[in-house]
């Protein structure tokens, strides 16, 4: 009766465990540095990687049907040039967006379809969107275009400012954006049949079958939801960097993937919540924050969020084979 | 309690590629009855199953539901029409909440979002009815598969009230667990229901069904009352009769003179069955007989190494060996055609010659090629020895027919030349002159001096090939037979009634 | 006659031929124009063979790779690996005890490429990670592994014994070529004269079966991506010796895109299975020749990434049945040819 008590909620035990991790590293951080402990830096973690938490709050609906998307790089870099090279044309700001989000969610239909149709295999399809994408990018433009558009300078640049004792904090507009996707995607996922098919899609791809489910769209869906949310994650982007070129972002899909996994989420799907894959992010961000501060290489960020990737998911690996084990007694 | 028919399925065919798995077989079901459906493995329950609730269809035959044709392509169709099935396997969604997977693709709604509280509330009150107190808001998962399978009752139930159907449900339950089904059974036939109760436990049948339906070899074998069927009658119908073509094989000498003993396995333990003790002699066909599930595979894969020994010692010749994996196994001139030829036996984008030197290849190593000659001539001499029907050894053995697969598996074997041959229903779902030809073979190589450990679970054919059988019965050994003690009759009532 | 035709080599290697003909046609002759200088041959078809030889070495080992159903994607980083170490201890930046000694500085950046190999293998093999997920560890962490190794500069060397691996010549022909053919060879000798090859496709068409079969899975995958790694170290120091140095940020990026390329146009199925080493090299020739010849004519090179993802898509496509069925069910009179053929 109590078997299997041990892997009760992975995503919790891995959201705290990440929580916890954060934490220390802040604490550790203000320790150790001049200036690290305060508001502020809590507050540019969000607004260094505001388009981070949107495309790897996409790429969880992905994961979570058991799938994997490692086009979202290209979408990201690809909306930033494409954007970038319409404004220069005198595009009104109004058009070019709409435009960029709907090539996401075009991207992410092909790409859905020829998986669950087609059943092609994700990684191979969304490899090759990643290359027709990132090659599009060179096409549009191989050098990097500034962006000068009113709007997007004034999505750049609004922001609240607080006065915290002698320090001001500030958070930039696009920041709530991303927060909003946040909030939205945590309803779609908790509230609405779609998100709850995604999960049983993941769990139990079957039994979703057998239960009546849409299992063909939603999965359909999800990437499409993941390939749109990293076209807004690039408009993001393009607000932060205020410019597109073609070679940026490169290997972000695994900072997303990554989020998402030390965030709690599991890569054969089914278990996971957007708030983990919030706090993955923090993680990535406070590890650059730190390489930043010590002066090193930058590169020591992606090996060492790298690192932490391959614990979590080792851990992932042995709870579930612990609890295959057990199963094999029934 | 009327006699009135609820559901009438008549004349249903289907076939797969290369196989018959339903031939004319009909099947009907009043309200407020359990009637069991049962056969041997490959008798076409499932199929027939899988038909009703429209995971597969039909290709011809008519499906009647309250006076209505149904024609269901699709498990959504089929719980429309009334009808919900709880599979072998649990089919919810292990991650999500136990009320979740009770109204998950039907949910309650509060304005657009879905309500959280009512589907919570609404759970715990069904789940009562079934005298389950639990948790609603815990992950499935940390229940056990007893618990598991009354909530996916109670959503079949909650679905659509009219007919359900219990596929297997009692395979991983304990006895109590077990009771605790047979009591809801009972109080959801008391409200009208329809129930139809696929099993392999011949004393559950007895304990709650009103009729039953046999089904053998995808054909229809009759419907009877339980009340006036006896157990030895119905592994009788079950099992079948004789094969003509079968009678003459000669039954093998007991050679009671040779029993000199080739591997002993002393409290073999794998996760799936322990306390095994068995001795296989020399040149002879030890059958392990048993219905599906009693622990028959098992035994054999344990001996193998196909499953991870977790204790126990195996003695050949009388010296410990360590077999912990096929290859050592190999190594130790044993051979294993398994159960499942698609899934674990051939490989089925590789040519028939690969699929025949493979194992061989294994057993000398990978750096001792076996030349292309050489592996033609392996090849040719089995494909002639076996008759595999093929154009050439270049053909892919997926497109060979079951029986010929089988012979290509047995083939394989045969070009290790083992000591040892460990056959797992290598006459399942191939025709009967296949059956016939794989008999013979095994006979044969048997009095050539080779051991076979002969698994089936049609009785005749065990009775004619083995000259010892174990009999199995929930994963335990409760019996022995030998040489002119093996009579059909004797196996079918250690397998019913234990001792 | 017919045993020609259905050998797996034939169609990938008409493609070849065909598109080198096209090629030649299109640039009136100068495509097979090749001169002799200082008894060197120089010309298109010599570029292709130097050039082609690292995507040939890359692509050996991906075959086996994707022949078991699995992949490696950290190639290109596995070659920054290679060739920042290589380069590294020929400048006598690191393990200045070894005086800058070519060889040794091959050998062990080939070692550190099988140890890069053994890692994918230990999460593939024995963690059971997706293959993807795996490699994509090391697709990331290894460019700065890289970058740390060479400590974020691009590594110049002045050594001429290492230029020449890849720009020296031998009987007038690029040495890559040579390197090239001798993988080849040791791979076809392992797949071919021993039971490994086979093996390797029993596991990428049924690891089940093939474990009761008797065949060691867990062992061979490591095999492979220990293989792997070490062609992928191989081509990262051609690649390194062709610009004289490590340029961590740009070796071998995207080239596991290429690799894959090749496998797919060389007919070996990317879900495993059925595999040809000889296939996948012309598969090989076949993107280097698309390459070149883009180059050639001016076309703007960032088009060529676009063309080749578009012929993976395509290749995909072709071998999704369920894509197939569709797309014969548009066309049902071109179906029922085909069934009388």
């Amino acid at each position: 009766m109590n078997k299997k008590k041990k892997s009760i909620k992975i995503e919790n035990i891995s959201m705290i465990i990440a929580f916890c991790l954060f934490v220390i590293m802040f604490i550790v951080g203000s320790i150790k540095y001049d200036h690290f402990g305060t508001v502020s830096t809590f507050l540019n973690l969000f607004n260094d990687n505001a388009y981070l938490i949107v495309v790897a709050v996409g790429i969880t609906f992905v994961l979570l049907t058991g799938g994997i998307d490692i086009s979202v790089s290209s979408v990201v870099a690809f909306t930033c040039v494409l954007s970038a090279y319409l404004l220069q044309r005198g595009w009104s700001a109004v058009i070019v967006i709409p435009i960029v989000l709907a090539i996401g969610l075009l991207n992410g239909f092909c790409v859905g379809y020829c998986v669950q149709v087609f059943k092609i295999q994700p990684f191979i399809i969304t490899l090759a969107s990643q290359f027709l994408l990132r090659g599009m990018c060179a096409v549009v433009s191989t050098v990097s275009i500034p962006i000068e558009n009113g709007f997007y300078k004034a999505a750049a640049l609004k922001k609240i400012t607080f006065k915290i004792g002698r320090t001001n904090a500030k958070l930039y507009l696009y920041v709530f954006l991303a927060l909003l996707v946040v909030l939205v995607a945590y309803y779609v996922l908790k509230y609405t049949r779609f998100g709850r098919t995604i999960y049983a899609i993941g769990s139990n791809e079957q039994s979703a079958e057998y239960m009546g489910l849409n299992v063909k769209w939603v999965k359909i869906g999800a990437y499409m939801i993941c390939s749109f949310c990293a076209a807004l994650g690039g408009i993001i982007f393009s607000f932060y960097t205020l410019a597109g070129y073609s070679l940026q972002n490169m290997g972000m899909e695994l900072d997303a993937i990554a989020s998402a996994v030390i965030g709690g989420t599991l890569l054969s799907g089914g278990v996971g919540n957007v708030f983990g894959s919030v706090i993955g992010v923090l993680i990535q961000g406070i590890i650059q924050t730190i390489v930043t501060y010590q002066n090193l290489n930058a590169w020591w960020t992606k090996v060492t969020v790298a690192a932490l990737l391959c614990l979590f998911i080792v851990m992932q690996r042995l709870i579930s084979i612990r609890a295959d084990k057990q199963k094999g007694k029934g | 309690m009327g006699e009135k028919e609820l559901l009438t399925m008549s004349g249903i065919r289907k076939n797969f590629p290369g196989v018959k798995a339903l031939d004319d077989v009909q099947f009907d079901l009043r309200a407020g009855e359990i009637h069991a459906l049962l056969g041997e493995n490959g008798a076409g329950k499932s199929t027939l199953i899988k038909v009703l609730t429209g995971v597969e269809i039909k290709d011809s035959g008519t499906i009647i539901m309250n006076d209505q044709e149904i024609n269901p392509h699709s498990p959504i169709d089929a719980q429309n029409a009334g009808i919900s099935t709880v599979y072998q396997e649990v089919n919810l969604c292990p991650d999500l909440s136990v009320a979740e997977n009770v109204f998950i693709g039907r949910e309650p709604r509060k304005g657009k979002h879905i309500d959280w509280k009512t589907i919570n509330t609404r759970t715990a009150e069904l789940l009562k009815e079934f005298d389950l107190d639990i948790n609603v808001e815990e992950r499935l998962d940390n229940y056990s598969v007893a618990i598991q399978q009354m909530i996916a009752i109670a959503r079949a139930v909650d679905v659509s009230a009219k007919v359900l159907i219990l596929d297997e449900p009692t395979s991983s339950l304990s006895t109590a667990e077990v009771k605790k089904l047979f009591e809801i059974m009972n109080m959801l036939k008391d409200k009208g229901m329809g129930i139809v109760f696929v099993t392999h436990f011949l004393d559950q049948v007895y304990e709650v069904s009103d009729r039953i339906t046999i089904l053998r070899n995808g054909t229809y074998v009759g419907t009877y009352d339980a009340d006036k069927l006896p157990m030895i009658e119905l592994v009788g119908k079950m099992i079948g009769k004789l094969y003509d073509e079968l009678e003459d094989i000669p039954k093998v000498s007991t050679g009671e003179t040779a029993s000199e003993e080739l591997i002993r396995i002393e409290n073999g333990e794998t996760s799936e069955i322990s306390a095994v003790n068995v001795s296989i002699e020399k040149g002879q066909v030890t059958g392990f007989s048993g219905l599906l599930g009693s622990g028959r595979s098992e035994i054999a894969r344990l001996i193998f190494g196909a499953d991870k020994k977790t204790g126990g010692k195996t003695y050949i010749r009388g010296r410990e060996k360590d077999i912990n994996n096929p290859l050592d196994a190999i190594k130790n001139d044993m051979a294993f055609c398994p159960e499942d030829r698609k899934k674990e036996g051939i490989v089925g984008d590789l040519s028939i010659r690969e699929n025949i030197i493979i194992a061989l290849q294994s057993k000398r190593g990978i750096f001792n090629k076996i030349s292309k000659k050489e592996a033609d001539e392996i090849a040719a001499k089995l494909i002639k020895d076996l008759s595999i029907k093929t154009p050439s050894a270049d053909q892919k053995i997926k497109n060979l027919s079951g029986g010929n697969q089988q012979k290509v598996i047995l083939a394989r074997w045969l070009a290790t030349r083992p000591d040892l041959l460990i056959l797992d229903e290598p006459t399942r779902g191939i025709d009967i002159g296949a059956k016939a030809e794989i008999q013979k073979t095994i006979v044969d190589l048997a009095q050539q001096g080779m051991s076979c450990i002969f698994i089936s679970s049609e009785i005749d054919e065990m009775d004619r090939c083995c000259n010892r059988m174990f009999v199995l019965k929930d994963k335990e050994i409760v019996g022995s037979l030998k040489g002119e003690e093996i009579t059909q009759g004797a196996i079918m009532k250690m397998m019913a009634g234990g001792k | 006659m017919k045993k020609l035709t259905q050998k797996m080599e034939f169609k990938p290697f008409c493609v070849l031929i065909a598109i080198i003909l096209i090629c030649g046609i299109i640039s009136g002759g100068d495509f097979f124009k090749i001169t002799i200088v200082d008894g060197h041959l120089y010309g298109r078809l010599i570029d292709i063979l130097r050039n082609g030889s690292r995507y040939a070495i890359l692509a050996a080992g991906m075959t086996m790779a994707l022949g078991t159903g699995g992949t490696d994607i950290s190639v290109g980083s596995v070659m920054a690996i290679s060739g920042a170490i290589a380069c590294s201890i020929v400048d006598g930046r690191i393990l200045a005890g070894l005086n800058g000694n070519v060889a040794l500085a091959v050998l062990i950046a080939i070692l550190t490429g099988a140890v890069c190999g053994a890692w994918n293998g230990f999460m593939v093999a024995k963690l059971k990670v997706q293959p993807m997920v795996a490699t994509m560890i090391l697709l990331t962490a290894g460019r700065g592994i890289a970058q740390l190794i060479a400590d974020g500069k691009i590594v110049t060397i002045t050594s001429d014994a290492y230029y020449k691996i890849s720009g020296g010549y031998f009987l007038g022909l690029p040495i890559p070529m040579y390197i090239a053919i001798g993988v080849i060879v040791l791979f076809l000798l392992l797949t071919k004269c021993t039971a490994f090859g086979m093996q390797v496709e029993s596991i990428g068409v049924n690891p089940e079966s093939s474990r009761l079969a008797g065949i060691k899975v867990e062992r061979n995958l490591w095999i492979i991506y220990i293989l792997c790694g070490m062609t992928a170290a191989l081509a990262g120091i051609i690649e390194s010796a062709g610009i004289k140095g490590a340029d961590c940020n740009n070796c071998g990026l995207m080239i596991e895109m290429d690799g894959i390329l090749a496998v797919a146009i060389g007919g070996t199925a990317l879900s495993g299975g059925r595999f040809s080493i000889i296939s996948s090299v012309i598969g090989a020739l076949i993107v280097q020749t698309i390459t070149t010849t883009i180059y050639a004519f001016g076309v703007a090179p960032e088009l060529t990434r676009v063309a080749k993802a578009v012929i993976v898509i395509i290749v995909c496509l072709l071998q999704s049945k369920p894509f197939m069925d569709k797309f014969k069910s548009l066309f049902p009179k071109n179906t029922a040819k085909e069934v009388q053929a």
